[in-house]
């Protein structure tokens, strides 16, 4: 497995606060990677590290097989799409199409001209026009034509509604399965991702709580529950995620690759929310991070 | 291009079950039905994609686990194919194995449990045994 993007004890510190630390991890190429994590959490730190914005503190990162340091070359092989998908408002749609054309040498004019048609985008529109799906639209069409080997979107879809929220991802699905690319995305809100991702990262507070395959998540995490006992007493491959007791029952969030046999427990599967949700809730020091919970649950 | 689209694909979030995993049951699940028949195409992976806003390599990975099942070939640039259907020599044993757990289930009823009950019952039983089943 190769990675389109790789960072190695990746850390960056803002005065004497960390805003990501210790983070390695691979997204291996090809893949549709979703970054999932509360506000604050450090998902735009990373992406701008990985787009070069960001110099890093500690650690490295590799992206498209190369340190991202701005220059043209490094910048040709990525794609990006800022935060509120950014376009300038007095600009017209064709004016963006030839700016993105004089900008980036691979500039795939075909693609883009092909894309506002579909979208049905007037050309002289100013993007200032422009409802937030379409400019959303416009700000992916952009990113894509310049025929990137890694696409990278901060929150892409978390101002849009619900229906510019779905046509957005089946946009960049469908991209994707024309052009084959590595796409990282992130979200707040791991609903937005489960359809489409097939790799995911959990950040909360500065750190990687877990990266996985989508499909191994799902396979080996399991809510136990049974007559109260020590979890301790579990098998040693049965890694507990997160555990609640009462008097008289024991439920726990475990992940294991085994079959778990024991008739004590009765035994569900998880969503991919449940699984994230489970890993947000602690800090991976037993802390448990209430406040950043709160604000997933509530946005 | 004029295609006859045999089945469509959804998906359920709430279910735990990986979305490659679901396609590829309801694929079995068609086949089973007689819905799809030797000869049919899958819907392609870009209209699976289209249709769900889901990644290729979901549709992909289902596609590919189904032909290594020996049930569908992928001809490059055409599409994927049905080779095998899944209605099998066991069908006439349905019903008689229905009638059984029927009557099982009656004796669950007048044992007093209740509909949940039964369905909490069967499912850890047959849980357990295809966890046996699997060691």
């Amino acid at each position: 497995m190769t990675a389109a993007l790789e960072a190695a004890g990746l850390g960056k510190r803002f005065g004497k606060r960390w805003a990501l630390q210790d983070c390695t991890v691979a997204v291996p190429t090809g893949s549709i990677c979703g970054l999932v994590g509360p506000n604050g959490a450090g998902k735009t730190t990373l992406i701008q590290l990985a787009v070069g914005l960001l110099a890093p503190t500690a650690g490295s990162i590799t992206v498209a097989g190369g340190t991202p340091d701005g220059r043209p070359a490094q910048l040709a092989k990525v794609g990006f799409v800022a935060q509120d998908t950014p376009t300038y408002a007095q600009l017209t749609v064709a004016d963006h199409l030839r700016l993105g054309a004089h900008l980036n040498p691979g500039w795939d004019a075909a693609l883009a001209g092909r894309r506002i048609d579909q979208l049905g985008l007037d050309p002289k529109q100013k993007a200032g026009k422009l409802s937030g799906g379409q400019r959303a639209q416009l700000a992916l069409t952009l990113a894509v034509a310049k025929r990137p080997e890694v696409l990278i979107l901060d929150e892409p879809v978390a101002s849009l509604d619900p229906l510019a929220r779905r046509d957005f991802l089946s946009s960049l699905m469908e991209l994707v399965t024309e052009h084959g690319m590595t796409v990282l995305l992130s979200s707040h809100l791991v609903a937005d991702l489960e359809r489409v991702c097939d790799h995911l990262v959990v950040l909360v507070a500065s750190r990687v709580q877990v990266a996985s395959d989508v499909d191994e998540l799902l396979a080996t995490h399991r809510r136990i529950s049974g007559p109260r006992r020590e979890l301790s007493t579990l098998p040693a491959d049965q890694q507990v995620i997160e555990a609640s007791h009462t008097d008289r029952q024991t439920t726990a969030i475990i992940r294991t690759a085994q079959p778990i046999h024991d008739p004590a427990w009765s035994v569900t599967e998880l969503t991919l929310e449940d699984i994230v949700l489970a890993y947000m809730a602690h800090r991976g020091d037993g802390q448990p991070v209430r406040r950043q919970l709160a604000e997933v649950r509530a946005s | 291009m004029n295609r006859l689209m045999m089945i469509e694909f959804h998906l359920d979030s709430r279910s735990g079950v990986s979305p490659y995993l679901q396609v590829m049951q309801q694929v079995h699940r068609a086949l089973r039905l007689g819905l799809l028949q030797v000869g049919d195409q899958l819907p392609t992976v870009k209209d699976v994609v289209t249709a769900l806003a889901i990644n290729p390599n979901t549709v992909l990975k289902a596609y590919r686990g189904l032909e290594q099942e020996g049930l569908v070939a992928g001809k490059p640039g055409v599409g994927t194919f049905v080779i095998r259907t899944l209605t099998d020599d066991s069908l006439p044993a349905h019903a008689p194995l229905r009638r059984d757990l029927e009557r099982w289930m009656r004796k669950a009823r007048l044992a007093g449990l209740d509909g949940d009950s039964i369905e909490a019952l069967f499912r850890d039983t047959f849980r357990a045994f295809a966890a046996e089943d699997v060691a």
